[in-house]
């Protein structure tokens, strides 16, 4: 079993997985995974619905923790009872930000500024620090206008980048994104994935969920495929892209009727690519 | 296809008023932030000082001080700028509804001085009916308006605060706290799917087959609330929350506010005496 990491270079590793397995009941949703990932890399982790890329971020961010198999961060064992362990929690908790897929789990304060403010409240912060630290961060995501509204009023662009700024606030090391750009309109995909390229040589370590392939070169500089609970391929964006049969067999790529100028209707497999 | 205008079930109606309901949660937040007598009361004195006013309602014998203390609810209520319309629609009319109807046999099956005879039926109605009747109405209007104010006024991270510092067991609080969070999402969903149920449905449904409905609806919601609350918790858990609840605004009690709870107290000891 290969231990995968496409960046190649020597680098600080924050996380190291070996064979990680975790089940939902009888479904298999991460087998025997190897992965590792290093400090300031922008990584990609593209597959299919159900693939097991949302249990990956939920392990990487141990919230939960997998049935077999063993997960370091920055060296140390990651676990349920280090996880509770007051030092190692918090500390962990400030170093790693997870925005989830589905805004309205995240965002359950009375208004906007609550919300941004809650992490860093948990995270015992002054309070003219955690004020200061709004304000930017709410300027940042070009929020700031939103801050007195309840964020269940929000449209769904908005609500994301209410959950983002929720995470951002406490400046993490390691930043984990489900599916990102889901269910936005073009104009709020587009800001979110003007951030995300904004954060390239920021000395992040972002890791990506998602199936938009249209996103990846801009997102990622490493990408790894799952497939059915495994890594089914890695290496840079354009290698994977590059890889029909793979987009193909992982669900990634597929063919749909679609009309052409000449009133043609037909299938095939379409990349679509963005204009530069 | 068009969707089914028919009549909603009771469900339907119900789940359409609950995210009313909750919509009205969100103005009680901004009330909150009234410039008012009770806004201005540290929320631990408000929350003792609301209890100590709620024993003697609950507890007084004379009708009078009842009366009385439901005056001091109607003028903390103005004084806060708090609505009577508010008041009166939320509480007032709400719990004279549903008490009245616990109380209605009261007048005609307790024993004692008959005061009046009902000509059709001749059921006789005792004056201690009545006076029972009276007093059960105006201590739950009393007692309601003053929980009502208490919640009016306080935004609701700051009352689980209270809670707590007052020495409330944290699951209680936490439980609270979720509660609340997630109740929102759980009746949007319903709602959410009777709307979409009722799209699909062309005509009359029999008695048989709405109960059927009825049934499966409330198995996948409940199945659906299980996820969400655990999503919710995660996302919480995610940004570093563990059992006590933080905010941004530290309690500080001052002169006002002992000024206040030794006022609080006065009334509450003259009317358990007058009242016993």
């Amino acid at each position: 079993m290969s231990r995968l990491n496409p960046g190649g270079a020597v680098q600080a590793t924050a996380y190291e997985l070996t064979d990680v397995t975790y089940r939902y009941r009888d479904v298999t949703a991460l087998d025997r995974l190897n992965l590792t990932v290093s400090v300031g890399r922008r990584i990609a982790l593209l597959g299919a619905n159900g693939s097991g890329k949302s249990t990956l971020l939920r392990i990487l961010d141990g919230l939960c923790f997998p049935d077999e198999g063993t997960v370091r961060f920055c060296g140390n064992s990651l676990t349920e009872e280090s996880i509770q362990n007051d030092g190692f929690g918090m500390d962990f908790r400030r170093r790693v930000g997870l925005v989830f897929q589905n805004p309205d789990v995240q965002l359950f304060s009375p208004t906007v500024f609550d919300e941004v403010a809650f992490g860093p409240l948990q995270l015992r912060w002054a309070a003219d620090h955690v004020r200061r630290k709004i304000a930017e961060t709410l300027e940042m995501m070009e929020i700031t206008h939103l801050k007195d509204r309840s964020p269940h009023h929000l449209s769904m662009g908005e609500k994301k980048r209410v959950a983002l700024a929720s995470v951002l606030i406490l400046d993490p090391e390691i930043l984990l994104l489900d599916e990102p750009t889901a269910a936005l309109d073009p104009r709020s995909a587009s800001h979110m994935i003007n951030f995300l390229v904004r954060l390239r040589g920021g000395g992040k370590t972002v890791v990506t969920t998602t199936h938009d392939l249209d996103i990846i070169e801009d997102v990622a500089d490493d990408c790894f495929v799952f497939h059915e609970g495994r890594i089914a391929a890695s290496g840079p964006p354009a290698q994977i892209l590059g890889d029909t049969p793979l987009l193909k067999t992982t669900g990634l790529l597929h063919s749909h009727l679609h009309v052409h100028k000449s009133g043609e209707v037909h299938a095939h497999s379409h990349l679509h690519r963005h204009e530069h | 296809m068009p969707a089914n205008s028919g009549k909603r079930s009771f469900l339907e109606r119900s789940t359409s008023s609950f995210v009313d309901a909750m919509e009205h949660a969100f103005y009680a937040e901004s009330t909150a932030r009234a410039d008012g007598l009770l806004q201005r009361i540290d929320p631990r004195v408000k929350l003792l000082g609301i209890l100590a006013l709620i024993v003697p309602a609950a507890a007084a014998r004379n009708f009078a001080v009842i009366a009385c203390l439901f005056a001091v609810a109607v003028a903390l209520a103005a004084l806060s700028s708090v609505p009577f319309g508010v008041l009166l629609k939320r509480v007032w009319v709400p719990v004279l509804l549903f008490t009245g109807i616990i109380v209605l046999p009261a007048p005609f099956v307790a024993p004692g001085q008959v005061v009046y005879h009902l000509p059709a039926l001749g059921w006789s109605v005792t004056a201690q009916g009545l006076a029972s009747a009276g007093y059960l109405v105006l201590r739950a209007e009393t007692a309601a308006t003053f929980c009502v104010l208490l919640v009016l006024t306080t935004r609701w991270n700051h009352v689980l605060k209270a809670l707590r510092v007052l020495h409330v067991p944290a699951v209680l609080v936490t439980i609270l706290g979720m509660t609340h969070r997630y109740l929102f999402l759980v009746l949007q969903s319903a709602h959410d799917m009777f709307e979409s149920r009722r799209s699909r449905i062309i005509g009359e449904l029999t008695p048989g087959e709405r109960r059927r409905v009825a049934a499966s609806s409330a198995g996948v919601l409940m199945s659906k609330t299980f996820d969400l609350s655990n999503e919710v918790y995660l996302a919480m858990q995610s940004r570093g929350y563990r059992t006590d609840i933080s905010t941004l605004d530290q309690f500080q009690v001052r002169g006002f506010d002992w000024a206040m709870l030794g006022a609080f107290a006065a009334v509450s000891i003259t009317a358990l005496w007058l009242g016993r």
